[in-house]
């Protein structure tokens, strides 16, 4: 199946969306979701989007500019960080303006609260900078989103999955992907398209993820000669619900939670003395891993209590209601009269597809553009949030820069023209789809993706050391191995979802390989990528970006510098 | 616990008709519906198939028919259903595969609400000013995970499918009551259409 547009978007969560918003009225644009748009991942974020609106204390975009750059252990590109920080603000009035309810305060403004790593002057004190719609902010900005693209009539090929990315004469050409509901093959010959696939959580075993989070945009370009950045730095959030991962908004800290072992000790108190339970995500999650190593998890067990009792019915009702509900459905208790078992949980990739600051995807260290494609959201590094992220920033990045590229595309749609196809440009991916479904081997995908998920957690999951990395290389090896033995029981065309997860371990796979290797070439500790024998952080050495490219021999990294403008490297202590 | 899975089986390129399938599975009470399925889909029998993503309740792909009722696999525990439960896909809307419908009458009926903030007064540079009081009055409505699940549970939609149905009305509800909107008039006039409000 053959199909034309100008530009084709690839994901529907905030960031495709964004940038479906902004293409809109450029050009012939689709956008096509391997989920129904309304199930996107940015639906599950919580606790709020940061914007320096100083609508409950003063706030500057500085500070938020500040906070993000530190917060990411000064690897992020601040020129990129500044961008977000600036435009943040206006972002957060659009979507009001496009409906979103937020919450308000008394005289009826965009209501805010304290988030982790945010604070006013440069570092003094929390500030109140998270813009909020009680515990549900992505459940109403995707929601919002969606509206205006029935709004504006925005063409959705709803449950499509990426299979390919075309690239002629050094330029996008268009993508490949499956219908699910027919089992065909379509062809999208496009001048411009977008990757805003999303994350890839699902790599580990605890994540707060959503099934779909498989990196399938990241693992298609990674095949296509395109390299991923700073893929060592994936972020553990440190609420999961213990077991699940089922993430517990940092909002709960925000509006006043407090995390203790077994002690009922606030531990944090050692760690982050200012901050306190409000330190960035990659330090709290660090503090449980070694309470829990001294023997002071509950129960000499491997979590610790969040507890939320003293804020008080009202609180937990009406600014955390979606969480209070997480933990009385899952763990069947009453965060108002106990305390909450949590244990850290993969949440996000810092690392992705190198983008400029309009979006384009760059694919060397000197930051070359691949003309017509673009990336943004968690699938995209531009990279604003360094080696950690900070809280309600990822909403921010998902509308900035996925408008960003949005607009840099509907110029670019305008000025070019297609590039021829070869002819059976889908030849590659009917191949790989016809090779899963004629698989004769003896594996399960789910025993590969279990193992795959219990040593990534194991051995590049909080704390890494040269020897499990290594470790993991081999077991990445024979994971492959593995994985060309794989049979699938659903033969059939239709709705075959069997075949889908198939393809997507394939990719989760090789996008560990990239993880682990930038994680073992990376001889230092910076932000959430944390080395037991290489403790500190070195500028010298490691001030920055790494590149991973798949070649024949293996993963093969570059390197490219960090783009300082306003904050130089300063020791990270809150 | 052991627990006995009874679904609704069927498949469009095997199947003359549904059957029924039933698979036992090991698991703890605490585990999700949700999980015992993909217990079943990953290590007993691949070709179940059933949409999933989120796993907490907050993405809305889940939605079927469990021992009876509409719920979310992903919000029922094992504890809660007993040692034997039935596993159906939702009614009213064409059975695709398995526990998999046709989704795409049921979002066309919310498109058909105008669902998305209607204005016609200038836009301020900031935020709209909205009360806690005014914002209250429709914080039930913007809850909606457009599941499908109340809609394919009402008899009125199962009789006739151009009812636009629960979930179209809570998202019309949505902007009727919020104090930005200015559409409540085109609104109205959808849901007191013959397919309208009239059919619950």
């Amino acid at each position: 199946m053959y199909q034309r547009y100008d530009a084709v978007i690839v994901g529907a969560g905030g960031a495709g969306l964004m940038a479906a918003l902004n293409l809109a009225g450029h050009g012939h644009v689709a956008v096509i979701s391997k989920l129904y748009p309304i199930r996107s991942h940015t639906g599950a974020a919580q606790g709020g989007i940061g914007a320096a609106l100083g609508n409950l204390e003063e706030d500057h975009w500085e500070w938020h500019m500040f906070d993000t750059v530190k917060g990411g252990d000064y690897l992020a590109d601040q020129d990129a960080v500044e961008i977000l920080c600036r435009e943040a603000v206006e972002t957060v009035y659009e979507l009001e303006h496009w409906g979103l309810p937020f919450s308000r305060t008394p005289d009826g403004k965009i209501a805010q609260r304290p988030f982790g790593g945010h604070t006013r002057e440069y570092g003094k004190a929390p500030v109140r900078r998270s813009c909020y719609a009680a515990d549900r902010t992505g459940h109403m900005i995707l929601q919002t989103l969606y509206q205006q693209g029935i709004k504006n009539q925005v063409h959705f090929y709803n449950e499509f999955h990426l299979l390919d990315l075309l690239i002629e004469q050094g330029r996008c050409a268009g993508v490949v992907a499956l219908c699910l509901a027919t089992g065909e093959i379509y062809t999208f010959h496009a001048k411009a398209v977008i990757l805003a696939t999303g994350g890839c959580g699902r790599i580990y075993r605890v994540t707060s993820n959503a099934l779909a989070l498989t990196g399938d945009g990241m693992a298609v370009a990674l095949r296509r000669a395109i390299p991923l950045e700073d893929m060592e730095f994936f972020q553990f959030h440190p609420t999961g619900i213990y077991k699940l991962g089922i993430l517990l908004s940092e909002a709960a800290r925000g509006e006043g939670g407090i995390l203790r072992n077994r002690d009922g000790e606030r531990f944090m108190q050692r760690y982050a003395p200012t901050l306190l339970d409000l330190a960035p995500r990659d330090m709290v999650s660090r503090a449980i891993y070694r309470e829990v190593q001294q023997g002071r998890g509950i129960d000499g067990k491997n979590y610790v209590h969040l507890d939320v009792r003293h804020l008080g019915s009202e609180v937990l009702d009406q600014k955390l209601p979606d969480i209070t509900d997480f933990v009385r459905t899952y763990l069947g208790i009453d965060p108002l009269h106990e305390p909450v078992p949590v244990q850290p949980t993969a949440h996000y990739a810092m690392g992705g597809l190198p983008t400029d600051l309009e979006g384009r995807v760059v694919i060397d260290e000197k930051n070359t553009p691949l003309p017509g494609l673009y990336a943004a959201g968690e699938a995209a590094c531009v990279s604003v949030h360094g080696a950690n992220r900070l809280g309600t920033n990822s909403l921010v990045d998902i509308l900035v820069f996925g408008r960003r590229a949005g607009r840099h595309a509907g110029k670019y749609i305008e000025e070019n023209d297609w590039v021829p196809l070869p002819p059976s440009p889908d030849r590659p991916a009917q191949d790989l789809v016809n090779q899963v479904l004629s698989g004769n081997g003896n594996e399960r995908a789910a025993a590969i993706r279990d193992t795959l998920q219990d040593e990534m957690m194991d051995k590049a999951g909080v704390f890494r050391e040269a020897k499990g990395l290594e470790a993991m290389q081999q077991k990445l090896r024979e994971l492959r191995q593995r994985y060309r033995q794989v049979k699938v029981e659903d033969r059939g065309r239709k709705y075959n979802t069997e075949l889908l997860e198939v393809i997507e371990l394939g990719g989760m796979i090789e996008i560990s390989e990239a993880l682990v290797a930038g994680a073992l070439a990376r001889q230092e500790s910076r932000g959430a990528h944390s080395r037991e024998d290489f403790p500190k952080r070195d500028d010298p050495g490691w001030l920055k970006h790494t590149l991973a490219y798949q070649t024949p021999k293996g993963i093969e990294l570059k390197f490219k510098p960090v783009t300082i403008t306003k904050f130089e490297p300063k020791e990270r202590k809150y | 616990m052991k627990v006995t899975l009874k679904i609704r089986r069927f498949n469009p390129e095997k199947d003359e008709k549904p059957w029924w399938g039933e698979y036992e599975v090991e698991a703890e009470p605490t585990e999700r519906l949700l999980d015992a399925l993909n217990h079943v889909k990953w290590y007993v029998d691949g070709t179940l198939t059933y949409r999933r993503s989120c796993a907490h309740g907050v993405c809305g792909s889940d939605a079927m028919l469990i021992n009876g009722r509409n719920a979310l696999a992903c919000k029922v525990l094992l504890k809660s259903v007993g040692n034997k439960v039935t596993v159906e896909p939702m009614r009213g809307l064409r059975v695709i595969k398995d526990l998999l419908v046709d989704l795409e009458p049921f979002f066309e009926k919310y498109k058909q609400v105008k669902p998305y903030l209607i204005t016609h007064s200038l836009t301020p540079e900031k935020e709209r000013m909205q009360s806690p009081k005014e914002r209250e009055v429709f914080d039930d409505t913007t809850r909606c995970i457009l599941c499908a699940a109340c809609t394919t549970s009402c008899p009125s939609f199962w009789a006739n499918p151009e009812y636009v149905g629960p979930a179209a009305i809570v998202n019309a509800h949505r902007f009727i009551f919020d104090s930005r909107d200015e559409g409540r008039e085109e609104r109205l006039e959808i849901l007191n259409s013959s397919d309208g409000v009239w059919r619950a």
